[in-house]
């Protein structure tokens, strides 16, 4: 791109996006988000939308490991970036533990929240799996209700969800083993 | 017919059958669908909360360069409205603007941008009118929707047996249900006439029947699909503007239409929690016997009818069903006013009453110095038994919710025991499992399914019912699977879908796991008993020792004699031709008979009862919750990690209307909502979420499917009242309102909270109905009723009956 | 779903570059230091500027956090790049351990998806915000706009104070206060040159024209003061545990000498357009050795002085009364903490 030559929006410009380790060439509009060329251009709809205010967290993914709204970001301002949608969150056919462990638990009621909470969870245990300062700041129910609290489910009070990433993240060996913390809250009591 | 201990997919806390879609991102939602040609749709919505529109000059908006087709009100001529009693709706607005946000135009471009910008071209001249913004207002200028009037025995006789005599007023102010995924729709013209529209809702037969309405075009003609919805909560329980002018500017232009709308519209189509005043007046003996209840609501309504009738009612319906009433007066009016209309949300016109009720029962059980955890047990209403407002009452839990929760919390060492600014608090709550009767009048089963087996093996289950994150499809799947003896993976589904699967009315007030998992264990059952007579012919034996189970069929008695399901399959469609049945539902007749008995009665009743833990700070008022003990009778848990999920999602709904969810509007500011977006209306966070213990308790009810009972709505009952009855415990305050602000408490605490008063009013009529006991005819009716069930539930006391026989129709 | 106006977008990569084109571009100009607020707010079209001057590419205020010296190599100051991203000052080592209470902060800005985006730069120039400005096109069009932003009309009048002769939308960013309280240096870049500024003159009481800072000046980089003897805390009122702005902020910053209070520096935010200095509560400090009946007294005058409006979350008068309560417990956590 030529230096300090602006960018018209009126016109599209020809854009490589790097999405889910797929290189997509396309002509976008420079006003246009990285959530509608996600959806609109590249036809990658697993990214939801529920405010488009950065008020929800329903259309976060990953920029360069970083979770972000995609709502409030230029897709120009992606080249050159690795962008993670929950399109690129398996291996392959191989489901990410975390997508296993949302199953297992029933952590997706509507799932409607569920590609944007994945994102930021992802986000989060990829962090301690890169990170030595695990020892430092262990990975417990705090940080990650604290990794997910930018993200509104209005479904399932939660709970699943920290359960389920907890989950993941035990069979990732991430998880501190504090006997005093509890890792399913809640109790299935059968009565006669 | 059914051995507990041979059960194998029913009960078991298995994974959804549809949740990899869902953490995948493949599950498809309204707005993730699109089709070649396609044309976006915006809408323009009033400005002004009471108006008359004086001219509407379009030339602008017509330039705008994409656009395609434009439609006002004069292109609609049928009203509409959910309930047949109220068809006050039109889907775009000739005349009169009744609230800030009431559809005008719309406008159909090449692409979303230009419909857009079309709408905001449109010059409209209106006449504005003042609003009527609040309940007193609207009284006052007689806006009265709907009013009703019930009395169950003799109200007065009652106070003047009774020793004390409670009397206040409660507000439950309104809230949203704000389903993360917002509304859209998708509508796809045929070459030959014909339409198909993909909505995200709740109701799609009712949308089938709207649209064929509206559009004035033959059912057969139109296609409705329900697409997934991504959380609904009763906010797509309604037929919206939205989805009838999609649907005519498809027709009309020859290509597909999609319209999504934005958060802020979203607020506008509402249909949520009803505002609502209340006055209760009980009278109650040294035991607390409770001779007398008089109870008055007002509900706000906002703009136009909805279910309004029916929440009226409801508001007044299940008072009966926890706590023995001995005589109960019910008064009650659904006031219009100039706001976004109010409608169903999860609880349907009973989470006001409850918090009224529950919180009165606290201060009952203060004054008689009883715990108010005995004081409820001690005047349960007993199981197989009828209300004074002629609810028969199945299979009944609360108790058992009551001591699971006392022992859970560690009640009894809590209780009026906490330190100062610490409290505990408890109360209760009852919900219907599916309405007994259709909201427009028909024969008609409520609820069919349809089984088609392939000759692989395949299974492909047929059901108009839409799963909106409920895990209904799973239920449907484990039904079926478990008498087929198949995998629920292995089941396809087919649902929502008015072209290719039989009629449910869909899911909304709790029916949807009691009407069509009873649906489904008669098709079902019907599509094993052809399996096991093509079987027993193969191997002669008789078709009761067949058992299907793993995929197999096998000889019980020698179960190394086993054939393939595909086999067993085959050898049925050999004997009879196809393998395809049906298994349909109609709830059993309610021995309610008086004018407005429409409203309440159900096959059957969930109870739950919940403790919870606040700490309030009495400097500032906040309010944290500790933690929350719930426990639901559910009946019978057809996928305990669903009914778990259900319990805490309601707590979590619960915990934000006790604490912060409003739907409020500024009056002076032509009225206009206060807060339409989700940062400003307030949802729960996942750092706000408190521990939530859950205890299922299975109490089977006869009329349920394998006992289940209903879980998606119930167990917000009891949270509200609850927090407020710990933040007594707490600070000693009385907060007789939700939100529960840290403003309000802290103008308690000051003694300087405004007293709330209720208007008068006295319903216009009052129906005197004789109690059950006094009526010869009903009493008759009742106890043959209970008679029966009674025997069955002995028969088998925890295995949970199939419910064929009562009241299923075959077909 | 909402969408972007068009507009015409540079993407400078170096400070030089950036300041030439907001000098060319002039007034139809905005910076874009995240976007986090601005685009949210272009999307309900209360601001349509027509270009964009993105600050994401520019190498000088995407530097590491360091050491500076000054004073002829007497001091080492502590330097924040404008360009980071709150989440990266959140989570920075020298900030962590030197200046924990501006991690703390920063944490409690909005969500960790906004943290990860934001900047520090674009918070610490956080648009004022009201209740009836931050909302759609259509919506704002209903109560016929207001004085912040009148869509052209004139003679508009504020919607929450009527009689107003400014624009009294709230200040709410959190680090502001926290800086000002701090004496913290703010570095200005323009076409012109460089300047420095006091964050308390950085600010100013009109929740229009909210900053002492010219639409082609940068905001480059913020100089901490030394973290010798400081003593700081910011807290942070709001309805939930994420997302939301603050209805009521309060920072103190002392400095000790032995146990006495020697500088004492308190602002408020969210009570009025810019961060408010409560003097009556430092002199009240000053000389103190933190005793309660000395906090009361503090705590007492920043409740008096403060004049909220109803243009947040909760009643004002409710965030009067918890100005007292606040600060309390701003320096009690100071007190406890300095024993």
């Amino acid at each position: 791109m030529k230096k300090s030559a602006a960018l018209k929006s009126s016109a599209k410009q020809i854009i490589t996006l790097n999405v889910n380790g797929r290189v997509y060439e396309q002509a976008l509009f420079i006003h246009h988000t990285l959530l509608e060329v996600l959806r609109e251009d590249l036809g990658l709809t697993g990214t939801k939308h529920g405010c488009e205010l950065g008020e929800c967290g329903a259309c976060a993914v990953l920029v360069n490991g970083e979770p972000v709204l995609s709502c409030l970001l230029l897709a120009v301002d992606c080249i050159g970036k690795e962008i993670t949608t929950i399109e690129g969150i398996a291996d392959e056919n191989r489901l990410h533990p975390l997508q296993k462990a949302f199953a297992e638990l029933g952590a997706a009621q509507c799932g409607y929240c569920t590609p944007g909470i994945l994102c930021a969870a992802k986000s989060l245990l990829d962090k301690y799996l890169r990170d030595d300062s695990r020892a430092v700041k262990p990975l417990n129910r705090e940080r990650i209700k604290e990794a997910v609290s930018g993200n509104i489910c209005r479904c399932t009070g939660y709970l699943k969800i920290l359960e389920a990433i907890e989950l993941a993240a035990e069979r990732l060996n991430l998880l501190q083993n504090d006997p005093s913390q509890k890792i399913l809250s809640t109790v299935y009591d059968k009565e006669k | 017919m059914f051995n507990p201990a041979e059960l194998n997919v029913i009960g078991k806390p298995i994974p959804k059958v549809d949740a990899l879609p869902r953490c995948t991102g493949k599950l498809q939602y309204a707005d993730d669908l699109t089709f070649p040609e396609m044309l976006f749709c915006k809408i323009y919505r009033s400005p002004y909360a009471h108006a008359f529109i004086k001219k509407i000059d379009l030339s602008k908006a017509k330039k705008i360069p994409g656009v395609v087709k434009i439609l006002t009100g004069e292109d609609f001529s049928i009203p509409f409205g959910i309930l047949p009693v109220s068809q006050d709706e039109y889907p775009l607005s000739n005349k009169e603007v009744r609230y800030v946000g009431e559809p005008i135009a719309a406008f159909a471009a090449l692409d979303e941008e230009s419909a857009y910008q079309a709408a905001k071209a449109i010059s409209i001249e209106f006449e504005i009118v003042k609003p009527s913004m609040s309940i007193e207002e609207s009284l006052k200028q007689g806006m009265i929707h709907k009013s009703a009037g019930l009395e169950f025995g003799d109200i007065e006789k009652g106070f003047l047996e009774s020793d004390d005599i409670f009397e206040n007023v409660y507000f439950y102010e309104g809230n949203t249900h704000l389903a993360l995924e917002e509304h859209a729709a998708a509508a796809v013209p045929d070459p030959d006439g014909k339409l198909t529209l993909y909505s995200s809702t709740q109701v799609p037969h009712y949308l089938h029947r709207t649209l064929a309405k509206t559009l004035n075009l033959p059912p057969s003609r139109i296609r409705v699909i329900a697409s997934p919805n991504g959380g609904g909560f009763g906010g797509k329980s309604d037929v919206f503007s939205h989805e009838i002018v999609v649907s005519k500017l498809a027709l009309l232009t020859g290509k597909p239409v999609k319209i999504s709308l934005t958060r802020e519209e979203i607020f506008y189509l509402h249909r949520g929690r009803h505002p609502t005043l209340m006055w209760l007046k009980t009278g109650v003996k040294k035991d607390g016997t409770i001779s007398s209840m008089h109870f008055k609501s007002l509900l706000d309504g906002g703009a136009y009818g909805s279910y309004g009738v029916a929440s009226l009612y409801y508001t007044g319906a299940l008072q009966t069903t926890t706590y023995k009433i001995e005589n109960y007066k019910f008064e009650g009016a659904r006031l219009f006013t100039h706001k976004a209309p109010c409608g169903p949300k999860r609880g349907h016109g009973t989470p006001q009453p409850r918090f009224a009720i529950e919180i009165m029962l606290d201060e009952v059980a203060e004054k008689l110095q009883i715990d108010p955890a005995e004081l409820r047990k001690k005047h349960l209403v007993q199981s197989n038994s009828i209300t004074p407002n002629y609810l028969k009452v199945g299979s009944m839990g609360l108790g058992k919710c009551i001591d699971k929760v006392v022992e859970g919390s560690g009640w009894k060492d809590k209780f009026r025991k906490l330190p100062y600014g610490k409290g505990v608090g408890l109360a209760c709550g009852s919900y219907i499992c599916g309405a007994g009767l259709p909201i427009y009048w028909n024969p008609l089963p409520h609820s069919s399914v349809m089984i088609k087996l392939d000759r692989g093996g395949g299974v492909s289950v047929y059901c108009g019912q839409i799963d909106i994150g409920q895990g209904s499809n799973s239920m449907l799947a484990q039904v079926v699977a478990e008498i087929l003896g198949v995998g629920p993976s292995e089941i396809k589904l087919c649902c929502a879908d008015t072209d290719l699967t039989p009629v449910d009315l869909g899911s909304y007030s709790s029916r949807v796991t009691l009407m069509v998992g009873n649906a489904a264990i008669q098709a079902a059952q019907k599509a094993v008993d052809l399996l096991k007579k093509a079987v027993s012919e193969k191997w002669g034996i008789s078709e009761d020792k067949i058992n299907f189970k793993n995929g197999k069929a096998f000889n019980r008695e020698n179960p190394d004699l086993s054939l393939d399901f595909s086999e067993a399959v085959q050898l049925a469609e050999a004997k009879f031709g196809a393998v395809c049945t049906v298994g349909s539902y109609t709830p059993p007749k309610s021995p309610g008979e008086y004018k407005g008995s429409g409203v309440g009665p159900s096959p059957a009743y969930s109870y739950s009862a919940s403790v919870v833990q606040v700490e309030v700070d009495p400097e500032t008022g906040i309010i944290q919750i500790e933690k929350v003990w719930i426990a639901h009778d559910i009946g019978k848990a057809i996928n305990p990690l669903s009914v778990i999920g259900q319990v805490e999602g309601s707590v979590y709904m619960g915990l934000g209307e006790a604490l912060m969810e409003e739907q409020t509007f500024r009056a002076r500011y032509n009225g206009v909502h206060k807060a339409p977006g989700m940062l400003d209306y307030k949802s729960l966070t996942s750092k706000d979420m408190p521990e939530v213990e859950t205890y299922l308790i299975e109490d089977p009810d006869p009329n349920g499917p394998y006992g289940a009972k209903e879980v998606g709505q119930g167990p917000l009952l009891p949270i509200p009242p609850a927090v407020a009855n710990a933040v007594y415990d707490a600070i000693g305050v009385r907060i007789r309102e939700i939100p529960l602000h840290p403003e309000k408490v802290l103008f308690a605490l000051k003694n300087k909270a405004p007293k709330r008063s209720f208007p008068s009013f006295h319903a216009p009529k009052v129906i005197r109905v004789p109690l059950p006991s006094e009526s010869p005819t009903t009493s008759l009716l009742s106890s043959d009723l209970l008679r029966s069930e009674s025997l069955r539930v002995d028969s088998s006391p925890s295995s949970g009956l199939p419910p064929s026989s009562s009241g299923a129709v075959s077909s | 779903m909402i969408r972007l106006p068009e507009f015409r977008y540079y993407r400078p990569k170096t400070l030089k570059e950036a300041v030439k084109i907001l000098n060319s571009e002039g007034e139809k100009a905005v910076i874009v230091a995240g976007g986090t607020d601005l685009f949210p707010n272009m999307k309900r079209r209360i601001q349509t500027p027509s270009v964009l001057v993105s600050l994401q590419q520019v190498k000088e205020l995407h530097r590491k956090i360091s050491y500076t010296k000054i004073n002829g190599d007497q001091e080492k100051r502590l330097v924040i790049p404008s360009g980071l991203t709150l989440s990266e000052v959140c989570e920075n080592r020298l900030i962590r351990e030197n200046y924990p209470f501006i991690s703390k902060t920063t944490s409690s800005i909005a969500t960790p998806l906004i943290r990860s985006m934001g900047t520090i730069g674009g918070n610490l120039c956080l648009d004022t915000r009201c209740t009836y400005y931050n909302q759609s096109l259509e919506w704002r069009e209903s109560v016929d706009f207001c004085m912040k932003a009148p869509e052209g009309k004139l003679d508009i009048p504020c919607r929450v104070a009527p009689g107003s002769p400014r624009c009294v939308a709230a200040n709410s960013s959190d680090t502001a206060p926290l800086f000002c309280a701090l004496e913290a240096e703010f570095h200005i870049v323009s076409q012109e040159g460089e300047r420095t500024i006091k964050p308390a003159e950085f600010y100013r009481e009109d929740g229009e024209f909210y900053l002492n800072k010219k639409a082609e000046e940068i905001l480059s980089e913020i100089t901490l003061p030394s973290s010798e003897n400081l003593h700081a805390v910011y807290l942070k009122l709001r309805r939930r545990g994420s997302f939301d702005f603050p209805v009521l902020g309060a920072a103190a910053v002392l400095k000790m000498t032995g146990q006495k209070v020697k500088e004492a520096k308190i602002f408020l935010n969210a009570v009025s357009s810019a961060p408010i200095e409560v003097l009556e509560s430092e002199k009240a400090l000053i000389g103190t050795e933190l005793e309660e009946e000395k906090i009361l007294e503090a705590a007492e005058s920043a409740r008096q002085s403060a004049k909220p409006f109803d243009n947040t979350d909760f009643y004002p008068h409710w965030r009067k009364e918890m100005v007292g309560v606040l600060l309390k417990r701003a320096l009690l956590e100071l007190k406890s903490r300095k024993t």
